[in-house]
């Protein structure tokens, strides 16, 4: 059995703060409204929908005691249809999508609802805590660092420096100014309207297309302090990369993905869900993967996830026509496009979370949405998207424009 | 034998006193721990009993547990589900002394139990304090007060881990966790670690009042009372989080991994905080249990706490021989060494005459010992009238005859053979005959100095460790000539001055230089090999080396090893080993790269001296291979190098004791402190397992690496060498 993209919608992403424009609504409000917008571009009948799959990094508050069901019980999805919320940290949205797309492979129902929400603004990262990070046994064991550490010696260990990723970062803002110039994003993104019609957002409010290497030049590196004062991860990640003498802090506000507000849904099903619905689908799930990677590093996963995608769908790198690889930091697009020696020019080519910024939990759907868009737009066949997780994980999905 | 004894006063405060026999200081033993609990019970039951004190009969509280007993728990306790029972069994002590007939479900409120600090109180002693309801201590300026477990290995198991870090928060007792501070009475006062400090001579009398005016308020535990809050938050309050997420990047990245008691603790208070406090305790005695099992935990108690004092106490100085009884000290040569050594000397009450050969040498010594006594001063270590005094004992001369009356004199000029030589033949006329001549070499043969002295049994090698005020250990070194007085009285002023001497046979280099140098070369040579740098570095830390083999030749100056091998390669002739490190050590100083002294070296230094990086220049000279070896590869080679070395000096009868061995590499030369030394390192790897690293590291790196004869004997024999 194989299983298709049948549609597919997001909200602009809001800034991941107090004076955010989506900031005064709640999660499960925000989640409702997408999954409604999905419905309303065709009549669905609902029992072929199995399940809403719903990807969500900080389950905890508002976010907590599985958000899918709370969303499916706000929204207008039928009362049968049950909601599962799942974390994998950045790739919630991309697995989400797996998840639906492999229960269809294997014979599990016919339709899904999948995607994401997270609202940084309301529930901020870290706020369900994590032994990962606290617990000093595993925390010791494995030199785990933060994030952003991890970044900055991804780019020490592979040799981007910090005018290369200021450098990546002009280019994401400048493709996504063009992107939206030329409203290649229209056929996914729904304005927000609240519930008395007022519109809170049309655009991605995190963007600065006026961004230049001037303006990001001034800007202090993020993870200096705590990489080499207190309480000096550096020490930490030279453990495991002793090969390095220090960490070149290369990552900051302009080079790192944005803190935003925002949720993305698929909708995804057999060939049956599409002959019952009267729908055409528009693209196939060609294959999923993810993998574990080497947790103090921590963002190296989507190369070892694609490869293991590569495999399963017996493709090469280069039978990929556009690749989506969401923009963390700018070292990771950076070593992804290093390691299989891409050309540039394919790899997120309306920008990314730098310029618009990185709602966790939606983030995948999002990403999967636009390459579908964009494979569409350019009439091109195969498509990549990939996340970087952390901990040490990378999910990938490779779709296939039909 | 009774550790303590028990009496009740007229207003019915029972007070049980600590006062082991024929002991100098407390140390708790599981025979004291029986005692102090039936007292304990005895007088909770007697209704006559209205409050409880703690006290001491010795002029200190107690030096903690015997760490002897702990040693031998491991031994006669071998899994740690055997000494988590142990363990256990002090918790139920303890936990009594806290409740005091008291009882935290019922609201049963128990009988006011305070203790009395006369002293120093670490370890168990402060475990014990901080289970009662008030610690209370003299305005001692001598006693410190703390859990200096860490320092031997271990972590405070007997539920000072869990106690202070609910008393404090995580971040207020880390200090005394996981770096073992013991402060002074009003430090400990102002870091919460003690409720009181009072005169020395109404600390009964206040302990007495308190108890007898405690409110039901003061007995219970914070954390035995309803809604407790722990100071600084949970684990996974938000700044809990931060703090955790701190100290382990803090742990990690100061110890490298490499100490398993640093780990357990910090895990035990994390884990801890998350439970009621009785679960907690049981929690701290599981994570106990296993460091004590661990074999680096034993490696270290043992080396670090039983054979140094062990050493200390003279084990290995010669028998029946007199007590040194000396008033001054002679010492020529006031650079670094010799104006370390006076005011060592000086500071434990010797009267000191310091000898160079001209004003400038004396005045730059002198401002040498005034600098550093001065940021004794500043830093609170030391008052000001103390550091006159020292500067006051310190007689500076330029003329040898000073010394004419002198009963000991050191001798530390510059590291050159004929330069001595001429020295040891003028004292040899000056003083007396029972004058005992010592040379603070650290590389050349004590018998061959010994030739231009006119009484060579009564010269001996006496090898301080740079810079003398930090280092710990002192070398003896005994040649074939030398008497056993000459090394006794050797030892017992390297112990008047509160070092820690071993005694070792004559060779060129001694022990811990022979050991070190290879150490150092090995680094180098790897640059020639075309090692990364920082590989190098960084291996050397991960073996837990408190230095790198290029910062430390940096340090000790590039010039000097330059210098060390063209003497080795003329005094040793065929039989020296052309090597890797030479080649980049003479091609580095050849152009001026000396290390620290000039600036540049291996790293790279600012104009005021404060090091860089690495120097860049290093890929120019000596290109990194494009296939760099495995981080295993290095830290087996820089580990096993000093190992290999150490086992020869013993094979060689240079050193005497293994635990001269051990206790030398650690405090001499900073040899990985987590492995108890080099020889419980071989004994916790296995022989067998050692003779095969040794072999395959021979195998790849050359004959350096061969297994020593003696190693091969001992498989032969099964034998260890401990």
């Amino acid at each position: 059995m194989e299983a298709f993209i049948y549609d597919s919608v997001r909200t602009p992403r809001g800034k991941g703060k107090k004076d955010g424009s989506l900031h005064e609504v709640t999660s499960v409000w925000l989640s409702a409204f997408i999954l409604n917008k999905l419905l309303e571009r065709a009549e669905i009948d609902h029992r072929t929908i199995d399940d809403l799959i719903w990807g969500n990094v900080t389950q905890v508050g508002e976010q907590g005691g599985c958000l899918a069901r709370s969303a499916v019980l706000y929204s207008k999805l039928d009362d049968s249809i049950p909601g599962l919320a799942i974390n994998r940290f950045c790739a919630s949205g991309l697995e989400a999508v797996n998840l639906a797309a492999n229960q269809i492979r294997g014979n599990a129902g016919t339709g899904y609802i999948a995607g994401g929400v997270e609202m940084l603004s309301r529930v901020p990262m870290g706020s369900d805590g994590a032994a990962l990070l606290v617990d000093p046994t595993i925390a010791m064991n494995h030199s785990i660092i933060p994030q952003g550490v991890s970044a900055d010696l991804m780019a020490t260990k592979y040799g981007f420096s910090r005018s290369d990723c200021d450098q990546y970062a002009v280019e994401s803002q400048r493709r996504a100014e063009i992107a939206w110039k030329e409203k290649r994003f229209d056929k996914s993104v729904i304005p927000v309207v609240d519930d008395i019609g007022a519109t809170l957002l049309e655009v991605d409010e995190h963007l600065r297309p006026d961004t230049n290497l001037a303006a990001l030049e001034g800007l202090d590196p993020s993870f200096q302090q705590i990489g080499e004062v207190m309480p000096g991860f550096d020490k930490v990640a030279l453990l495991k990369y002793p090969e390095l003498e220090s960490i070149h802090h290369v990552h900051h506000a302009g080079n790192s993905s944005g803190i935003v507000d925002g949720a993305a849904a698929l909708l995804i099903g057999s060939v049956e869900f599409g002959q019952i619905n009267d729908m055409t689908p528009r693209a196939r799930i060609v294959t999923t993967a993810k993998s574990g990677s080497e947790p103090t590093i921590m963002l190296s996963g989507p190369i070892p996830a694609s490869e293991k995608a590569l495999k399963q769908a017996s493709l090469n790198i280069n039978d990929i026509d556009l690749f989506e690889v969401n923009e963390a930091f700018s070292s990771v697009p950076l070593r992804f496009v290093q390691h299989f020696d891409l050309d540039p020019e394919m790899v997120n080519v309306n920008g990314g979370a730098i310029a618009m910024g990185h709602p966790l939990g939606a983030t995948g759907a999002m990403i999967l949405g636009t390459l579908l868009d964009e494979l569409e737009r350019s009439d091109k066949t195969l498509g990549l998207a990939t996340l970087c997780v952390a901990g040490g994980m990378g999910v990938t999905t490779i779709i296939e424009n039909l | 034998m009774a550790d303590f004894y028990y009496d009740i006063d007229q207003s019915g405060v029972a007070t049980i006193t600590w006062d082991c026999p024929d002991r100098l200081m407390n140390l708790m033993s599981w025979e004291g721990f029986n005692e102090l609990d039936t007292f304990m019970c005895q007088a909770i039951s007697d209704p006559k009993v209205k409050g409880i004190v703690l006290a001491s009969g010795k002029d200190t509280f107690t030096g903690g547990m015997d760490l002897k007993a702990l040693a031998s728990m491991k031994q006669n306790s071998p899994s740690d589900l055997d000494i988590f029972n142990g363990v256990m069994t002090i918790h139920r002590i303890l936990r009594n002394i806290e409740l005091a007939g008291g009882d935290p479900k019922t609201g049963k409120v128990g009988k006011p139990v305070a203790i009395a600090l006369n002293g120093t109180t670490v370890g168990i002693g402060y475990e014990i304090a901080i289970s009662t309801h008030r610690i209370i201590c003299a305005d001692n300026p001598k006693a410190s007060i703390g859990l200096p477990e860490i320092l031997v290995g271990i972590f405070p198991g007997g539920g000072g881990t869990t106690r202070l870090a609910r008393r404090l928060g995580i971040l207020a007792a880390a200090p005394f966790i996981l770096k073992g501070k013991t402060p002074k009475p009003k430090d400990a006062l102002n870091a919460g670690l003690i409720d009181e400090v009072v005169p020395p001579e109404l600390l009964i009398s206040k302990a007495k009042e308190w108890v007898l005016n405690a409110t039901p308020e003061d007995i219970i535990k914070p954390w035995d009372k309803k809604g407790f809050k722990i100071p600084g938050g949970n684990p996974y309050d938000r700044q809990g989080f931060l703090n955790f997420v701190g100290a382990s990047a803090l742990i990690a990245g100061e110890t490298q991994c490499l100490y398993p008691a640093a780990q357990a603790a910090i895990s035990t208070i994390y884990e801890g905080l998350m439970l009621p406090f009785d679960q907690a305790i049981r929690n701290e005695a599981k994570w106990f249990a296993k460091v004590l099992v661990n074999p680096s935990s034993s490696a270290m108690i043992n080396t670090l706490f039983v054979n140094k004092k062990i050493l200390e106490k003279g084990h290995r100085r010669p028998k029946d021989t007199p007590k040194l009884n000396l008033h001054n000290l002679g010492v020529i040569g006031a650079g670094m060494m010799g104006s370390g050594i006076a005011q060592a000397a000086a500071q434990s009450g010797l009267s000191v005459f310091l000898v160079d050969k001209d004003e400038t040498a004396i005045e730059k010594g002198k401002g040498k010992i005034q600098s550093i006594l001065e940021k004794d001063v500043e830093r609170g270590r030391m008052s000001t009238e103390k550091a006159r005094t020292i500067i006051e004992q310190i007689n500076f001369s330029t003329d040898l005859n000073g010394l004419r009356d002198c009963k000991f004199v050191i001798e530390a000029v510059f590291e050159d053979p004929d330069i001595k030589a001429d020295i040891f033949r003028q004292l040899s006329d000056i003083v007396s005959d029972d004058c005992l001549i010592a040379s603070n070499t650290s590389t050349l043969p004590i018998f061959d100095l010994s030739k231009s002295v006119s009484r060579p049994e009564r010269f001996v090698g006496i090898h301080f460790f740079s810079p003398v005020q930090r280092m710990a250990l002192v070398e003896i070194i005994k040649s074939q000539q030398t008497n056993d007085q000459s090394v006794s009285q050797a030892f017992d002023l390297v112990r008047k001055l509160r070092k820690t001497p071993i005694i070792v046979n004559d060779a060129r280099f001694f022990y811990a230089n022979r050991c070190i140098i290879p150490y150092i070369n090995e680094g180098v040579s790897m640059v020639g090999e075309g090692y990364h740098p920082a590989l190098i570095e960084n291996a050397a830390r991960q073996i837990g080396m408190p230095l790198g083999p290029l910062q430390l030749i940096d340090e000790t100056s590039l010039e000097l090893a330059v210098h060390i091998a063209t003497a080795s390669r003329e005094a040793l002739g065929d039989d020296y080993l052309e090597n890797d490190a030479d080649r980049v050590v003479f091609k580095l100083a050849g152009i001026g790269r000396s290390g620290r002294k000039s600036n540049a070296g291996f790293y790279e230094y600012d104009s005021k001296g404060k090091r860089l990086g690495l120097w860049k220049g290093i890929g120019n000279l000596f290109p990194p291979s494009s296939e760099q070896p495995s981080i295993a590869t290095v830290k087996d080679r820089l580990l096993l190098i000093q190992v290999v070395e150490a086992i020869k000096t013993l094979q060689e009868d240079v050193l005497v004791d293994v635990r001269e061995g051990d206790v030398g590499a650690i405090f001499g030369w900073g040899f990985a402190p987590w492995s108890g030394g080099p020889f419980s390192w071989v004994d916790n790897q296995g022989i067998n397992h050692v003779i095969t690293l040794c072999s395959s590291l021979k195998d790849q790196f050359g004959k350096r690496f061969e297994p020593p004869a003696l190693l091969q004997e001992m498989k032969l024999d099964r034998r260890t060498f401990y």
